[in-house]
């Protein structure tokens, strides 16, 4: 369980970007951040990493304090929280397997990682999770070489290879086209429930937010302003977060989503509750 | 075309790009400075024409006396030489990439604390003020002629320039990468293995190459003021007014920094 207490972040410059937040994220609960630029959202999940450091407050993982800890403690922590990016972050010129054995950077020795000497529980696991991902034949492709969607399943085999309890995620899905977004989220969300993670998801777009996450925490000039289930973001809540707009396409748009074929389907069973058992036969085609 | 249409006909808005010095009197001041500036400096040239067009037939005579090149009578010298300036170098080149690894982490703004910072940039500062000339005559008075002047004047050089260039590179890379592989919980040299030198490895070979290239040409200048290598030989060659030989060697000299050049090239290509 991650809890955060009166968290304050005051950058250098003046600027609070988060105003005394507190939030609770249970085990297993996947929650997307919602909010505009500048809301905070990415501040508030690289506090919770310390890649940025909290000016006040408490962020407790199970029941560690994760605010005073040292050097080592810390990266300690960080194996234990698995972050996925906006820009997918992969490291361009070394392969996807060494991006993806970069996840255990933190629980091997220095010469072993740079002679590239994982152990071969290491190695296994990264196969079985490429394979999961549907990458299994790219291993020694350079993260270059890849298409975006291709890259942030790299990037999710990454965070998920450090076995962590919860999720980081930035914006996953905001450099993608939109099919390849939904499958993004969609293997995000059937991998938290197969490993039983707890996920805070960063993104910008409401209608995916609401297919994908079971609570929506509404961030707005760093204070939270809703933390509901999905349907409960009416016209009147997206106003409160992100300001006067005329919202009824992007609500009426979530419920046809939801109505709709095949995709949004799965999409739904996804959402509710136990996914289906994936099926890798079907992520494999996907590029 | 909105607002194409809303501009009634013959009182359409004049544009023009921005002036790069907003200030019009002191964009002409600094223009008619400039030009004037030039025009006395050239004035104060005294080109004396006569004395030019009596030395066109000396240099002729000066550069027909290096026709043709002789190979043979000095070749143990020339190969000697040749070989000692390759060997100052690769010596050269080596040990300031290596000295210049940890001055660049220091000296690059986005990983290195701001003391390391300060310190390990006046480092790389103090070791490119001098051209490699001064260092060399003030190195061969500290360790007397010969090729170990040169190879510890080629190192200092070697140092400014690669740690300069490498500690910008390291300043340019994508703090993205940087940032996930901190996030996985990688210690230090781990991050720097992982996140840092991939970004920056095609630099350091390309630029590694690069300051061979330099070294060799170097070797052949700073051999001149006493620093060994296949700068002395061609020295003694003009003392002795063997001008053949002198030829010799700069045709050599010319073919071996060609092919350096080629070959770098194709190097830098493959790497990226």
């Amino acid at each position: 369980m991650l809890r955060i207490e009166g968290l304050v972040k005051r950058y250098p410059t003046g600027d609070v970007a988060l105003k005394g937040v507190n939030l609770t994220v249970p085990d297993g609960q996947v929650m997307a951040l919602i909010g505009p630029s500048g809301a905070g959202k990415s501040t508030l999940i690289r506090c919770v990493n310390r890649l940025v450091e909290p000016t006040d407050g408490k962020v407790l993982l199970g029941d560690r304090d994760l605010t005073g800890l040292g050097h080592g403690a810390l990266r300690r922590a960080r194996r234990r929280m698995g972050m996925i990016f906006q820009e997918y972050a992969l490291v361009e010129r070394l392969t996807v397997m060494e991006n993806v054995l970069s996840g255990r950077l933190g629980y091997v020795g220095f010469w072993r990682s740079w002679f590239r000497r994982f152990p071969q529980s290491d190695i296994d696991e990264a196969f079985r999770l490429l394979g999961r991902v549907g990458l299994d034949h790219m291993v020694d492709k350079r993260a270059d070489e890849l298409s975006g969607g291709q890259r942030q399943r790299v990037g999710i085999a990454r965070a998920l290879i450090q076995q962590p309890e919860l999720l980081l995620v930035d914006e996953p899905t905001a450099s993608l086209d939109p099919k390849t977004s939904r499958q993004i989220m969609r293997l995000i969300r059937e991998l938290c429930a197969e490993q039983g993670l707890a996920a805070i998801i960063n993104i910008h777009d409401v209608m995916l937010a609401q297919m994908f996450a079971e609570r929506i925490v509404g961030l707005q000039a760093g204070e939270i302003v809703y933390d509901g289930p999905p349907d409960g973001l009416t016209a009147e809540v997206l106003t409160r977060i992100y300001g006067e707009e005329d919202w009824s396409q992007t609500i009426r748009a979530a419920e046809e989503d939801e109505e709709g074929g095949e995709e949004e389907g799965n999409a739904r069973e996804a959402h509710r509750a136990a996914p289906p058992v994936p099926d890798p036969e079907r992520l494999a085609g996907m590029t | 075309m909105a607002n194409a249409s809303a501009v009634p006909a013959g009182r359409s808005r004049r544009w023009r790009p921005p002036p790069l010095i907003h200030d019009a009197r002191l964009r002409w001041a600094l223009g008619l400075g400039a030009a004037l500036y030039l025009a006395l400096a050239l004035g104060t040239l005294e080109i004396n024409w006569a004395r030019v067009a009596e030395g066109i037939p000396r240099g002729w005579r000066f550069v027909m006396a290096f026709f043709p090149p002789d190979f043979v009578t000095r070749w143990g010298d020339i190969v000697e030489g040749m070989l000692e300036s390759i060997w100052m170098a690769v010596a050269a080149t080596a040990a300031g990439i290596a000295l210049s690894v940890p001055l660049a982490l220091g000296a690059a703004r986005n990983i290195a604390p701001r003391p390391v910072y300060y310190v390990c940039r006046s480092f790389v500062a103090l070791s490119r003020t001098f051209q490699e000339v001064i260092l060399a005559i003030f190195f061969v008075k500290l360790f007397g002629f010969g090729p170990f002047a040169g190879f510890i004047t080629l190192v200092v050089a070697t140092v400014g320039f690669y740690a300069k260039l490498l500690a910008e590179d390291i300043e340019d890379m994508d703090p993205g990468q940087a940032e996930a592989v901190r996030a996985t919980g990688a210690s230090w040299p781990q991050w720097l293995n992982y996140a840092v030198l991939p970004q920056v490895m095609p630099r350091m070979i390309g630029l590694a190459v690069y300051r061979l290239d330099i070294n060799f040409r170097e070797s052949a200048v700073i051999g001149i003021v006493g620093a060994g290598g296949i700068g002395a030989t061609l020295n003694t060659a003009f003392d002795r007014y063997e001008f053949d030989s002198a030829a010799a060697i700069l045709v050599l000299i010319i073919a071996i920094v060609m092919l350096a050049e080629y070959a770098s090239g194709h190097i830098r290509r493959w790497v990226q």
